[in-house]
């Protein structure tokens, strides 16, 4: 009997110890940073909000461009609900810093590692965003140059789902 | 002439300012592109040349960034650094400054799209520079995780 591509592809990444890629349905793992103004950041601080979860570096072209455009998302909808997040995927602060410095975003920004990547199923290409539900749970990931204007409608459809 | 004087100091002034909010962040870098087709090794190729004999392997060194390495990377290479980085082609020049310039060596990014790859094209053209004739380039046309790891190809883990 032959199992599935995917059945395969799953147990060598189990044996491999890779990290399984998580996705709409699974739940977002709680981290707990502290951002570069030095304010503690835990995921689970922001339960009841629509969290955009945004990995980049300061290095990576395609995150710079949507980077003022996520901004723009967290002024128009922060007011209803909606709650960007950055996460830097650079070796060490300093760069990401310096780069912010330059291009200032209104979203709380810190620095992971490969360990809070792991959790997220594996930040092995960048920009990666992650749409997360007021309950934790992930709605979408947004893999490389994601298209900003079809985020933009499902947060609002999200926004104006009722609360409950 | 004072008041001309300023008048342009000023304008000047104001252009600087315009070029520095407008101006690239990041060093502008030559496109993965550039590398010739014929350097290039679908993954799926290059995973299946993975189990042959150890007298036969090339030197594989990840070019990307330390923390999508640590997480996965192709099993026996070595994490050498962003070459879009000075850092990392140095790195890089000491890794194989001991090498036969024939040399089988094979380099992956994998930080980003391929056409937004700010690591790739640096490293091969700091090979060619080097003289070394015998170095392929796996293409990765999204990222490490989709193209590589999601297919389900040989991953390792760690440092």
């Amino acid at each position: 009997m032959r199992g599935s591509p995917i059945a395969a592809c799953a147990l060598g990444l189990l044996l491999a110890g890779i990290a399984r890629a998580l996705g709409p349905g699974d739940v977002a793992p709680d981290f707990a940073l502290m951002d570069f103004n030095g304010k503690p950041m835990r995921l689970a601080d922001y339960r009841g909000k629509l969290v955009l979860l945004n990995f980049w570096a300061s290095w990576c072209g395609p995150c710079l461009e949507e980077m003022p455009r996520l901004s723009a998302l967290q002024r128009s909808y922060g007011p209803l609900g909606l709650q960007v997040i950055g996460v830097s995927m650079d070796d060490e602060a300093a760069p990401a810093k310096q780069l912010l410095a330059k291009r200032p975003v209104n979203y709380p920004v810190a620095l992971g590692d490969d360990k809070l990547g792991e959790r997220f199923g594996g930040i092995l290409g960048l920009p990666q965003s992650f749409l997360i539900d007021r309950h934790g749970l992930i709605l979408a990931r947004y893999k490389g140059e994601a298209d900003l204007s079809k985020i933009e409608a499902t947060i609002k459809s999200q926004l104006t789902v009722p609360r409950h | 002439m004072s008041t001309r004087t300023s008048a342009v100091g000023a304008l000047l002034s104001i252009l600087a300012i315009l070029v520095g909010a407008a101006g690239p962040v990041l060093a502008d870098h030559k496109p993965a592109a550039s590398i010739p087709t014929a350097a290039l090794v679908q993954p799926a190729d290059f995973a299946a040349t993975l189990n042959a004999s150890a007298a036969s392997k090339p030197l594989i060194l990840q070019v990307g960034f330390r923390k999508a390495y640590l997480q996965a990377h192709v099993p026996g290479s070595e994490y050498v650094g962003a070459a879009s980085d000075e850092d990392g082609v140095k790195v890089l020049r000491e890794r194989v400054a001991k090498l036969h310039k024939d040399s089988a060596i094979v380099i992956y990014c994998g930080c980003c799209p391929w056409s937004k790859c700010p690591n790739i094209a640096a490293a091969y053209d700091t090979l060619q520079q080097l003289g070394f004739r015998n170095v392929k380039v796996i293409y990765i046309a999204d990222d490490f995780g989709t193209n590589w790891v999601d297919q389900g190809f040989p991953t390792a883990k760690g440092s």
